[in-house]
């Protein structure tokens, strides 16, 4: 290496040249598009900007906390956060158990065709929320749906699922894990399929039960596994959007209506301080909770 | 033995379970509307009927909204595959000052959602004249924090021997990057631009501030806003748009599966 007697430090230099020139497109776009936009949203929350300063956004006043106030004291804000929050803590639970028992059942029971059954989980995880919601409007449907028709083979008459206040949020519910427990089932997978067969086979050897070689051998494996899984499907779930806007409205009476989907509506009255301000909110939100995810299922 | 039928009774029951709203779309989309109000439901069309399709010409202009959104997804997939790797390759591969800064703080920005960034965004869009067009699609998302990780994460795993090997040649540090490591990043810009097409297909908040007259939708902004408005009960025409939306990404992802679900295992578990 040293037989060309050339310097080292030039070397580094031309590294360092290249370096910036590869970041140097990144860069632009990012500080434009990503972290300005992020430091705007933050000044803006703390203006009245609305509509008309559209031309205008730095011929804006001052308010300090009155957003975050408003906010806070606005009923149907209140209102969204509650959704939100039922949202997450029945949402994020459902889909990381269906998720790890369709991983279990494939890792453990399903050898032939594993494949294909993974890729047919997966599916509904790559398609548009939009379309989905939209075809779920009509499986959800009273009288002419498929979920009260198959109900009512067992003799269940089934409730108009989006019209009705307290069947609303569920259906939300059940469509959001129907739709998204593939991605976790694809991690867990994963996770599963790096334990080693000897740590089950130790677990037999001392008489464990399979229930119980899961619960205290294969689980606390995975928790590094449960730990990314927990977190990324609530980030997604705390801001969810698309269901509310396409399959009700926010309806019937506000019981869906989500944080990110009233905030969407404030942006579209005009007020753009308060919208953003209610946006950090929830941007606060998920840091917090992904840092107690983080502290509460680290490793010990 | 007896155990393995009933784990693949329900594993089969699952399989239904998914694919029964995408069968159900199908189906319904041959339906007429006096057949899709009917109680009980048919399942199959008892009188097949392509009007609906026809609709999607006549009634609303999805040719051009399939163009919108193919064309945003495919400049936002050369965007990412182009700036994601090679700001990847400089975070992995190159010693320079503030290398790990950079580093942290994109990965700060993963979890910012996108309801904190976008009327900042709108105003600036607005302002620099790309409200309503193409470039205001497409130019905030040409790079992705996501995709930074993925590519960084990939170039990390090569050997540096290579890159020495390079050096030795005479290749330049420009030429080394180009020529000898990206070249063998070909399965994680597989990933990576799949993944990038099927999130831009089916981006929504964005397109939905942003495009502004029904010439510049893309997909999923066309059917949610005709699902609301005096289309809303032509349950027919929906069902037949979401096929349109749903159906070039299945395929699509049924293609290319072994890099999708590869991409979620090396960024998931690492």
């Amino acid at each position: 290496m040293t037989d060309t007697g050339r310097p080292r430090r030039p070397r580094l230099d031309q590294q360092t040249a290249t370096a910036w020139i590869l970041v140097l497109p990144f860069a632009v776009l990012f500080l434009a598009f990503t972290a300005g936009p992020v430091l705007g949203s933050l000044g803006m929350s703390f203006t009245d900007m609305r509509q008309r300063d559209l031309r205008t956004p730095f011929a804006v006043n001052g308010v300090g906390f009155e957003n975050y106030l408003k906010a806070f004291q606005d009923e149907t804000f209140r209102k969204a956060a509650f959704n939100t929050a039922y949202f997450v803590v029945l949402g994020v639970p459902l889909t990381l158990v269906t998720a790890l028992a369709a991983a279990v059942l494939l890792d453990r029971g399903v050898k032939r065709f594993q494949s294909l059954f993974k890729v047919g989980y997966y599916l509904p995880v790559v398609t548009s929320i939009v379309a989905i919601a939209v075809i779920w409007r009509f499986v959800l449907a009273p009288d002419s749906g498929l979920v009260n028709t198959v109900l009512g083979w067992v003799g269940i008459e089934g409730p108009n699922w989006l019209a009705s206040e307290t069947w609303a949020m569920p259906s939300l519910i059940a469509m959001a894990v129907w739709r998204n427990f593939g991605s976790a089932m694809i991690i867990f997978l994963a996770g599963l399929q790096g334990i080693p067969q000897t740590v089950e086979e130790a677990g037999q050897i001392d008489g464990a039960g399979s229930w119980q070689r899961f619960r205290y051998l294969i689980l606390p494996l995975l928790r590094p596994t449960v730990l990314f899984t927990s977190v990324t499907t609530g980030i997604g779930y705390l801001q969810f959007f698309e269901e509310p806007f396409v399959m009700t409205q926010g309806g019937p009476l506000n019981s869906t209506i989500s944080v990110s989907m009233y905030t969407y509506n404030q942006f579209g009255f005009g007020n753009y301080g308060l919208a953003t301000s209610m946006a950090y909110i929830l941007f606060v939100v998920i840091a917090v909770i992904t840092f107690i995810q983080f502290r509460l299922l680290r490793e010990k | 033995m007896r155990r393995t039928w009933w784990i693949y009774l329900i594993g089969v029951l699952g399989l239904v379970a998914v694919a029964a709203p995408f069968a159900w779309m199908v189906l319904g989309s041959f339906k007429t509307q006096g057949e899709l109000l009917r109680v009980p439901p048919t399942w199959w069309p008892e009188q097949p009927t392509g009007q609906n399709y026809a609709d999607l010409f006549s009634k609303a202009n999805f040719p051009r909204y399939f163009l919108n959104s193919t064309l945003v997804a495919l400049a936002v997939t050369a965007g990412n595959l182009t700036f994601c790797s090679m700001i990847g390759y400089a975070l992995a591969k190159l010693r320079f000052k503030g290398r790990n800064a950079l580093f942290v703080l994109v990965m700060a920005t993963l979890m910012i959602p996108g309801m904190v960034t976008f009327v900042p965004l709108f105003v600036l869009v607005t302002n620099a004249g790309m409200a309503n067009s193409y470039p205001g699609l497409i130019l905030p998302f040409l790079v992705s924090p996501f995709g930074v990780f993925l590519m960084r994460q990939f170039f990390s795993g090569l050997p540096d021997d290579l890159m020495d090997a390079g050096r030795v040649d005479g290749s330049s540090e420009l030429g080394i990057f180009a020529r000898i490591m990206l070249p063998l990043t070909r399965p994680a810009l597989a990933t990576l631009g799949i993944l990038t097409f099927l999130g831009s297909w089916n981006n929504f908040l964005w397109p939905l501030v942003i495009a502004q007259t029904e010439n510049m939708y893309t997909l999923p902004v066309a059917l949610a806003l005709y699902s609301k408005g005096q289309n809303a009960q032509n349950f027919g025409l929906l069902m037949a748009g979401a096929v349109v939306v749903v159906v070039p990404v299945l395929v699509m992802f049924l293609v290319f599966q072994r890099h999708v679900t590869k991409g979620i295992a090396i960024t998931g578990i690492k």
